[in-house]
Parts: structure tokens; sequence; C-alpha cells
């Protein structure tokens, strides 16, 4: 039971970033606009909040601190997927180029820029930003009583797990129960219908957008702080994989939790498989177990993606001279 | 026939070059004004103004970027987007090591089955997801992706558990003995630094070897495949609307899968070389995915998927990364290459509206338009009059 309890502490570590950032990229092709900037957008939120974390460490700790992190990564991540937005919507370009463009700029202009603040603060030239995390939940009052589910959710947490569940929930709600969602998903199906019915579908893609932006934002954040000390203008190519997860996720909140979870799962064995005696004793290279997520993933879209869900018009810039 | 040039491509490249230049220098100045000149400088000179030298390391950084520029762009003529190029480059790079560490039999011709293998298990990984999508419908994005990943933990795998390919000391593949480098057909000396010390010529060589051939000879290639055969046609017929070429006859599934196995190939060559280059260059065994296939997008981004521009997209951005290493010398981070770039490729995205540009100054004015118009009307009615009258 020990085993299962840590398995699925660990599985929430790794899927929480991973469902946030896909749940971002599909507001986004929902409405119509491809963003693999995701990585990118990632990369940026994550540099922004931490290098909040690590200015104001001398005087600030603990979620508090976390919670105006996470509104910082939000914004940034907002803020420069306008630069994809202006791109792709207003001046109808090649929505692959900007977001590879993204990509390219997020890192470079991390390290750049921690190695210039770096040299001010500590007087050392490197691109590590570091910061202390005092943000890990050791038991929440009251629920962690409950037996088995207060072990898994509510012992040595985070509160981004609370959060990402909460962003989880409220997209769903979003996208399926209100006048806004159903015109998102209805640009990134027809725009042109959309546009009769006097739907303003530059602005619903703005928001597709942005909101991305936001939640991919968080997610770099979300990522980095429980599994590092310090920011190397690294996500892992989680951004990528939240890709991966939205399009085996079909497009929908629910299948992408059950794509995140599945994922995380297969990323925490592979992680910890060596407290699992049974698993330890099989004797298998921890590289097996590092690559079983990739080949079960492409196994299980084999058997998946004869009838893609891929939102229609996603990619194709719309323009309202045609047709 | 009406074969006029469109020189748009071109022209949109070079703007979103400009624009990523402006934009680099403003963040050189904001960053350190007081060595921004100096700093832009080196960015544009460094690789000419350090000598011969300069320019054979330039042409060893193209290299990889051409190949992996040549494999992105390639398989996006056929509408595909091979985002896999790392993890075929990967790919490559492994079978250029497994045969330069253990098929020491095999003489002058080992580094030719280098590449060669390297080509293939290159183009196996490429096959991959050209199958999965032909016949599975599954994206190729995703699955080239979880291809990278897997080729990774692989690659680090077999390495390390081989006592022959692995060097426990530095954690990395075990150097590849001279006799299974690459030949440098002298052009390491060609482009190289000679200086008089004591009296004896010192040469310092640079990296450049016959890699750089190779890859413009990948590139002429596949230029005529593209645009001079039947294979070609349909490929790009693919790209461009499947369901017409479909109705054309062209075996879609055929063309899908053997783009991507040409630009996995691509990719693997790349790798290839750049291990049996006996230039110091290693697979290091950590969790990272090489970034040259990343880079390759870029690379083919700027060069419009055209082989002919990639081969120069790519000498381009090797020149600007050359430009970089000497950049070191002032106070500035090299990753400001990277950040200028990012900028041109974001620039470059803006083809669609520098087009709408200059159609709008090479057009003829609308009013003048508009009195040819209603000059052709008027000897339109003139002469269906005549014609009545003639009837008449």
């Amino acid at each position: 039971m020990d085993i299962l309890i840590f398995l699925i502490q660990q599985t929430l570590l790794f899927m929480i970033p991973l469902l946030i950032v896909a749940l971002g990229g599909m507001f986004s092709e929902r409405s119509g606009v491809v963003n693999i900037a995701l990585e990118g957008l990632m990369l940026m939120g994550a540099f922004t909040s931490i290098l909040f974390l690590n200015l104001t460490r001398s005087f600030m700790s603990g979620n508090m601190q976390l919670i105006i992190a996470i509104l910082i990564a939000a914004v940034t991540g907002l803020v420069y997927s306008l630069f994809h937005a202006l791109a792709a919507i207003n001046l109808k370009a090649d929505q692959t180029i900007s977001g590879t463009a993204l990509n390219m700029f997020a890192p470079a202009f991390a390290i750049f820029t921690a190695r210039i603040i770096n040299s001010i603060t500590i007087g050392k030239n490197i691109q590590q930003i570091e910061f202390t995390n005092t943000y890990r939940i050791t038991e929440v009052p009251i629920l962690s009583k409950i037996p088995i589910i207060g072990d898994m959710l509510f012992k040595n947490t985070y509160i981004t797990t609370y959060i990402g569940i909460l962003i989880l929930i409220i997209s769903s709600i979003v996208l399926y129960k209100t006048k806004f969602g159903l015109r998102l998903r209805a640009c990134g199906e027809n725009p042109h219908a959309a546009n009769t019915a006097g739907i303003k579908v530059e602005l619903i893609q703005y928001a597709g957008v942005m909101i991305s932006g936001a939640l991919a934002g968080i997610g770099g954040l979300v990522f980095v702080v429980p599994t590092s000390t310090n920011y190397n203008a690294d996500v892992s190519g989680y951004g990528f994989l939240a890709i991966a997860v939205l399009i085996f996720g079909q497009w929908k909140p629910k299948y992408i939790l059950l794509a995140s979870f599945f994922f995380g799962f297969m990323k925490a064995l592979s992680n910890s498989y060596t407290s699992i005696p049974f698993l330890f004793n099989l004797n298998i290279q921890s590289y097996i177990y590092k690559m079983i997520p990739y080949i079960a993933t492409v196994l299980v879209l084999i058997f998946t993606s004869k009838k893609s869900a891929a939102p229609r018009a996603s990619g194709i810039p719309f323009d309202k001279m045609q047709r | 026939m009406n074969k006029k040039k469109d020189l748009t491509p071109f022209i949109s490249s070079i703007a979103a070059i400009l624009c990523g230049l402006v934009f680099g220098f403003i963040i050189l100045c904001i960053s350190n004004p007081s060595e921004a000149i100096a700093g832009f400088g080196t960015i544009l000179t460094g690789s000419i103004t350090h000598g011969m030298k300069g320019i054979g390391e330039v042409l060893y950084y193209a290299t990889p970027l051409i190949l992996c520029g040549l494999s992105v762009g390639f398989a996006f003529k056929t509408g595909l987007f091979n985002i896999g190029g790392s993890g075929q480059f990967l790919m490559g790079a492994f079978g250029g090591v497994l045969i330069g560490l253990t098929c020491k039999q095999l003489g002058p011709v080992q580094w030719i089955v280098g590449l060669l293998f390297a080509t293939l298990l290159g183009a196996l990984w490429g096959a991959i997801p050209g199958i999965l999508k032909a016949y599975f419908n599954v994206n190729e994005v995703i699955s080239c992706i979880m291809l990278n990943y897997i080729s990774l933990f692989f690659v680090n795998m077999t390495i390390k558990g081989n006592k022959l390919l692995f060097n426990n000391l530095r954690n990395e593949s075990a150097d590849i003995p001279k006799s299974a480098t690459i030949p440098k057909l002298g052009l390491d000396k060609i482009f190289a630094d000679i200086s008089i010390k004591g009296g004896k010529e010192v040469i310092s060589s640079s990296s450049v070897n016959s890699g750089i051939v190779i890859a413009i000879i990948v590139a002429i290639l596949l230029y005529i495949i593209l645009e001079k055969t039947t294979f070609g046609y349909e490929l790009k017929a693919c790209g461009l609307n499947k369901v017409a070429s479909r109705y054309a006859g062209i075996n879609e599934n055929r063309s899908i899968v053997l783009s991507m196995v040409i630009a996995g190939a691509i990719a693997g060559l790349a790798g290839g070389i750049m291990l049996l280059s006996g230039t110091g260059r290693h697979i290091e065994i950590k969790d990272v995915i090489p970034a040259e296939g990343f880079n390759g997008i870029s690379v083919a981004l700027l060069g419009v998927s055209n082989p002919i521009g990639i081969i120069f997209s790519g000498l381009f951005i090797a020149y600007l990364y050359a430009g970089g290493f000497y950049l070191q010398l002032f106070h500035f981070s090299k990753e400001i290459i990277d950040i200028i770039i990012a900028i041109i490729i974001y620039f470059s995205a803006f083809a669609l509206i520098i087009k709408m540009l200059l159609s709008k100054f090479s057009k003829k004015p609308p009013e003048r338009e508009l009195i040819e118009v209603q000059k052709a009307l008027h000897d339109a009615e003139v002469r269906d009059k005549n014609n009545k009258e003639e009837g008449a």
C-alpha cells in the first residue's frame, strides 16, 4: 500500500504540469490556432516567476510567495503568447514558424538575462537561478486523515496540485457550459460559419491563445518547483510532451486528464522503480523504464488514432476574404 | 510558358534577417551599451576577420545545420512536420559510432560504411512515424517527439552497456580511431591559419571536412528530385492537396512513408558525419535530446524549404554561430545568437505580409488599371456594333 501511495504522489508531481499545459494547448487549438510554442511559453513563465522567487527569498517564503509567483508566471505566459497571437491571427502567418521562433527565443533569452542578473546580484556569471523550496505541504489538516485518499492526495504535496485540478474543472466548465466555450469550439471547427453567426473570430482566437499562454506559463513554474532547486532554462521538453498529451487526449479535458495521468504514472514508475521490490528484482535496466512511457504512448496512439478529433480549422489562418 | 522566378521568398527572408539583426543590436545596447557596437561587429564579421580558419569553422558548423534543415524542409514539402530530426540525428550518430568503433577490418571504406549505416538507421527512424501516419493516422508530430526520447534512451543504454563503445571516465562514447574518420579532402589545410613562430610555419587547421561537400551534394540531389522528377512532383502534390492528389492517382500513403524515410535518412547522415568527422565530437550520456534536429527546423524555415535556399540559410546561421563564438571576448553570452535567430525566424513567418506589400508596390496604380479596363470594354462594344452592322 505504501508503494502505491508513493507512486500516486510521484505521479501527481509529473502529471500536473502536463495537465495544465495540455489544457492550455487545448484552448488555443480548439479556437483554431496551433500552439507549438508551449515549450517556450513554459520556459518564459518559469523564468520570470522563479526569478521572482529568487529575488524575494530573503524576505518571503511559503505558499503566499508561491501563489504570487504563479500569477507572475501566468501573466508572463500570457504576454509572451501575444507574439504568437499577433503572428497567427492578425498577420495570418504560418503558425509552426512563429511557434518555433517562440520556442527558440525563450531559453536563449532566459539564459542571457539570467547571466546579466546573476552577475549583478551575486557577482557570478551563471545561468542557473536558485530558489529555496519552502512550499512543500507535509499534511493538509483534516483532509489528510481520510484513509488512503488522504495519504495519496493530501500528504507530501504542493499547492500546485490543487491548482492543477481546479484548472481542469474550470476548463471543462468554460469549454462546455459557457457561451465563450461554445464560440471557441465553433471557431476551431468552422470559423467562417462562426463569423457569419456574428462571432468575432479574431477576438475569440486571441482569447484562446492568451489562455494557453497563461496556463503554459503556470505549467512551467509548476514543473520546476517540486523537481529542482534551481532553474536552468529547461523544462525537459515538457511543452512538447504536453502537445503529445493534448493529441493523445483527443483535445477533450477528460481525456487529457487520462492521458496526463497515464503519462505521469509511467514516468513515476520509471523514476522510482528501484524502491518497488517487485520491479527492482526483475533487474531490468533503468533506461527501459525510461523508455516505457514513450513507447506506450506510441502503441496507444496506433490503436486510437484511426478517428482523430482534431479541430477542423486548427492551424489554418482565418481569412474573412476567403469563400 | 510563363516561368518568371518568384523572388518574394528571397526578399522576405532578407527582410526577416535585417529585422532580426536590428533587434539583436537593440538587445545588445540595452544589456551593455558600452560594448554593444564592438560586440555587434563581432557577430557580423567575427567569422571572416579571424582568417581562413574562421571560414572553415563556419563550413563545419554549417554541415549538420544544412543536412538537418534539408531533412525538415523535405518533409515540409510533403506537408509533414518532421520534428523528429533530433532522434534521427542521434540514431545516425549511433550508427556512425558503432561502425567506427567495431569494424576496423573494413579499412579504407570504414567511414563510407559508417555513413551508410548512419543513413540507414536514420531512415528507419524516419520510416516509423511515416508508416504510423500513413496507415494508422498517428499524428507525425507526436510520434516524432516520442521517438526522439525513445532513441535517446536506447542509444544511451546501448553505449553505456557496451565496453567497446563507452568511455567510462568521461561518460560519453569512446574516441573514434583516426582511420575511421571521414576524409578532410585537404579542406582543413585550405581553411587554416598559418602563422610563423620561431621561424617555423605553424598551421592551425579548422574542423571542416568533406561533410560539407556531402551536404551540398545532398541538397542538389533533393532539388533535382523535387523539381525534375515525377516522384518529387507526387510528393509535392501530396503536400499541397491530399485529396486532389489521391484523385490524380497518386499513392498518398507511399508518398508519406517515402518522404519520411528520406527525411530521416538525411538527418541520420548528419549524425554519422558529425560523429565520424574526428573533431572530438562524442555522444554524451545525458538525458538531453541533441539540438541539431530542432535547429534544422529554423534552417528549413529560413530557407523556405527550398534545398538550395537551405544551403544558404544553413551557411548564414552557421556564420552567426561562429561569430557568436568570438563574441565571448566581450561581456556577452553567446545566447544572443539564438535570440537573433529566433527573431529572424519570427519575422520570416510574416512572408505573407511582405508579399502583400510587394505586390502593392509592383502593381500598376489602380486608376490606370481601371482606365485600361474601360478602354477594353469600349473596344469590345465597338467591335460588337461593327459585327452587328456587318451582319445586317
